[in-house]
C-alpha cells in the first residue's frame, strides 16, 4: 500500500473510531458520575459488572475504538513535535495499538469475568 | 503621537541581523511607506518587493510584528500604536535577501497539489454551462479570488511543523478545482492532496483564514478536501 | 530575536482556535498516558475484589480526587473538541459558528468536571 493510501485510511480510522468513542465516552462519563455517588468499593464495581454480557460488549468495543484512535493521535504528535518521520512511526503506532488492545481487553475480562 | 517610529528591519539571509531605523511618522502611513522611506532615504541597500501598492497583487507580503500581512494595506497606526515596528521577510520561505523571499517552494507545492486546471474541451466544443448558484460553483467561487500572496502559508503552524505540507493556498486552489465541473483531473488531484503532506495534516487552527487579506477560508476548503478524499478512498480511488 | 525564522507562525494564530487545538492535543496526550495505567489497575480485578480494593483505597485521598476530576475534564474537553472537528470536517465549516462551538464545548467540559467533583465521595 502506498504511503498516501495508508495515511488517508489512518485519518478515516481515527475519525470513525472518534465517532464510536463519542458514544462510548458519553456513556462512560454519565456512568461514572452516577456510580461515584456514595463512594465506590471494588465490591460495588464488580457487583455491577461481573457476568454482565452487556457491559462486556460495551467495554470491549470501547477498548477497540481507543486502541485504534489513540495511537494515531500519538503518531501525529510524534511527527509534528518530536520530528519522528517515515515508516518508523507507523511501527510504533501498531505496537502501541496492540498494547492498548491487549491491556484493555484484559481489563474488560477482569472486571466482567467474561473473556470473549 | 510620537514624531518617529522605531523600526527594526531584517537584514541578511536566513542568517542576519535586525537593523534599527528611525522613520518619521506621517498620517495614514502604511508599513510599505515605512520600508520605502528607509530604502530611499536611509539605506539604499535594503532589498524588498512591491508592485501595485494598492492591495491587489500581494507582492509586498512581509512579517509585521510577527504577523504575515500585506504591508501596503497595513497602517502603522493600527499595528504600532506605540511607535515600534518589526519588519521581517515572509515566513516559512527561504530568504533571498533582507525582506525578499524565494516564492518557488510555495508555487512548487501548488504544482504538487495539482492546483492547475485540466481542460477536457476544445475550442470546437460549445461553452461549458456552469450555473453560478450550483453548490459546486458556490464552493469554487468562495476560494477563487486567491492571488497566491503566501500570507496564509506564512501564518500556518503545520507548514512550520511539517516541511512537506502543501499548505493552505495550494489546497484551497485544489478545492476550487475539485468543484470545477469542467475539470478532467479530479482523480489525480484527490490523490495529490491526500495524506500527511496534504489535507489530512490540517488541524483547523484557522490561522490561514484569520490571515488571508482577501478574506478567504482555506480552513473550509481543506475540510472539503477531507470529505472528497474520504469518499474517493472508500471508492478505492486513492492509490 | 537573532534569526528571521523565530516565532514565525505564533502571532498569526487565531486565539480561540489555537487554544482549542492545544486543549485537544494536551488532553489527548494526558488521556493516552493515563489509559495503560487505568487498564492495568482494572486488570487487578482478575484476582477478584480483593485484587482491586487496595487500589481503590488509595484513590480515596483528596489529591487523587482532584486528579480524577482533571481527568474527567480532559476527557470531556477532548470529546467536545472532537465533536467540533467532526462537524467541521464532515458537515462543513461555518465561519460564524466556530466561537459558539468552542464556547459550548468549554461549557460542557467544565460541567462534566463539576458534576463529577461534586458527586464523588472520598
Amino acid at each position: 500500500m502506498t504511503a498516501t493510501r495508508w495515511q488517508t485510511w489512518l485519518w478515516l480510522a481515527q475519525r470513525g473510531s472518534a465517532a464510536v468513542l463519542a458514544l462510548c465516552v458519553l456513556v462512560h462519563l454519565v456512568t461514572m458520575i452516577v456510580v461515584v455517588q456514595g463512594g465506590l468499593t471494588a465490591g460495588d464495581i464488580l457487583g455491577r459488572t461481573r457476568g454482565n454480557a452487556g457491559w462486556a460488549a460495551f467495554y470491549a468495543t470501547f477498548v477497540l475504538a481507543v486502541a485504534i484512535h489513540a495511537p494515531i493521535g500519538v503518531r501525529t504528535i510524534a511527527t509534528e513535535w518530536l520530528g519522528v518521520r517515515g515508516r518508523a512511526v507507523d511501527g510504533v503506532l501498531v505496537v502501541f495499538g496492540g498494547v492498548l488492545a491487549w491491556l484493555g481487553w484484559r481489563a474488560v475480562a477482569a472486571v466482567t469475568g467474561i473473556s470473549g | 503621537m510620537q514624531a518617529t517610529i522605531a523600526v527594526k528591519v531584517w537584514r541578511g539571509t536566513s542568517d542576519g541581523v535586525w537593523q534599527a531605523f528611525d522613520v518619521p511618522r506621517r498620517d495614514a502611513q502604511t508599513v510599505l511607506d515605512v520600508v520605502t522611506h528607509i530604502q530611499r532615504h536611509l539605506d539604499a541597500t535594503l532589498a524588498y518587493r512591491f508592485a501595485c501598492r494598492v492591495g491587489m497583487c500581494g507582492s509586498c507580503a512581509m512579517m509585521v510584528n510577527g504577523r504575515a500581512r500585506w504591508t501596503c494595506r497595513t497602517h502603522v497606526d493600527v499595528v504600532a500604536p506605540e511607535g515600534a515596528l518589526t519588519i521581517g521577510p515572509l515566513g516559512h520561505l527561504p530568504v533571498v535577501r533582507d525582506l525578499v523571499v524565494d516564492m518557488a517552494p510555495f508555487f512548487d507545492k501548488a504544482q504538487r497539489a495539482h492546483a492547475a486546471f485540466v481542460p477536457t474541451a476544445t475550442r470546437h466544443d460549445p461553452f461549458a454551462v456552469v450555473p453560478p448558484t450550483s453548490p459546486a460553483r458556490r464552493a469554487a467561487d468562495a476560494g477563487i479570488e486567491c492571488i497566491g500572496c503566501g500570507v496564509c502559508y506564512a501564518a500556518c503552524d503545520v507548514v512550520d511543523w511539517r516541511p512537506d505540507y502543501l499548505g493552505p493556498a495550494a489546497l484551497n486552489r485544489a478545492w476550487t478545482l475539485v468543484n470545477d465541473v469542467r475539470d478532467g483531473g479530479q482523480r489525480a488531484r484527490l490523490q495529490a492532496v491526500a495524506g500527511d503532506a496534504g489535507c489530512h495534516a490540517c488541524h483547523t487552527h484557522q490561522s490561514c483564514t484569520r490571515a488571508c487579506p482577501k478574506h478567504l477560508a482555506p480552513t473550509g476548503a481543506i475540510a472539503g478536501l477531507k470529505r472528497a478524499t474520504a469518499r474517493a478512498a472508500m471508492r478505492g480511488e486513492i492509490d | 530575536m537573532t534569526t528571521a525564522a523565530s516565532a514565525r507562525s505564533r502571532a498569526s494564530r487565531d486565539p480561540a482556535a489555537w487554544h482549542a487545538f492545544v486543549v485537544h492535543r494536551v488532553s489527548g496526550l494526558l488521556l493516552v498516558l493515563f489509559l495503560p495505567a487505568h487498564f492495568l489497575v482494572l486488570g487487578t480485578a482478575l484476582g477478584g475484589p480483593a485484587g482491586l480494593e487496595p487500589f481503590l483505597t488509595w484513590t480515596r485521598q483528596p489529591v487523587v480526587k482532584v486528579a480524577e476530576t482533571l481527568l474527567v475534564l480532559a476527557l470531556a474537553a477532548h470529546l467536545a473538541g472532537g465533536l467540533r472537528l467532526l462537524f467541521v470536517e464532515f458537515v462543513g465549516w461555518r465561519a460564524a459558528s466556530q466561537k459558539t462551538w468552542l464556547a459550548a464545548g468549554l461549557f460542557v467540559a467544565i460541567l462534566c468536571a463539576l458534576l463529577f467533583a461534586l458527586n464523588v465521595r472520598s
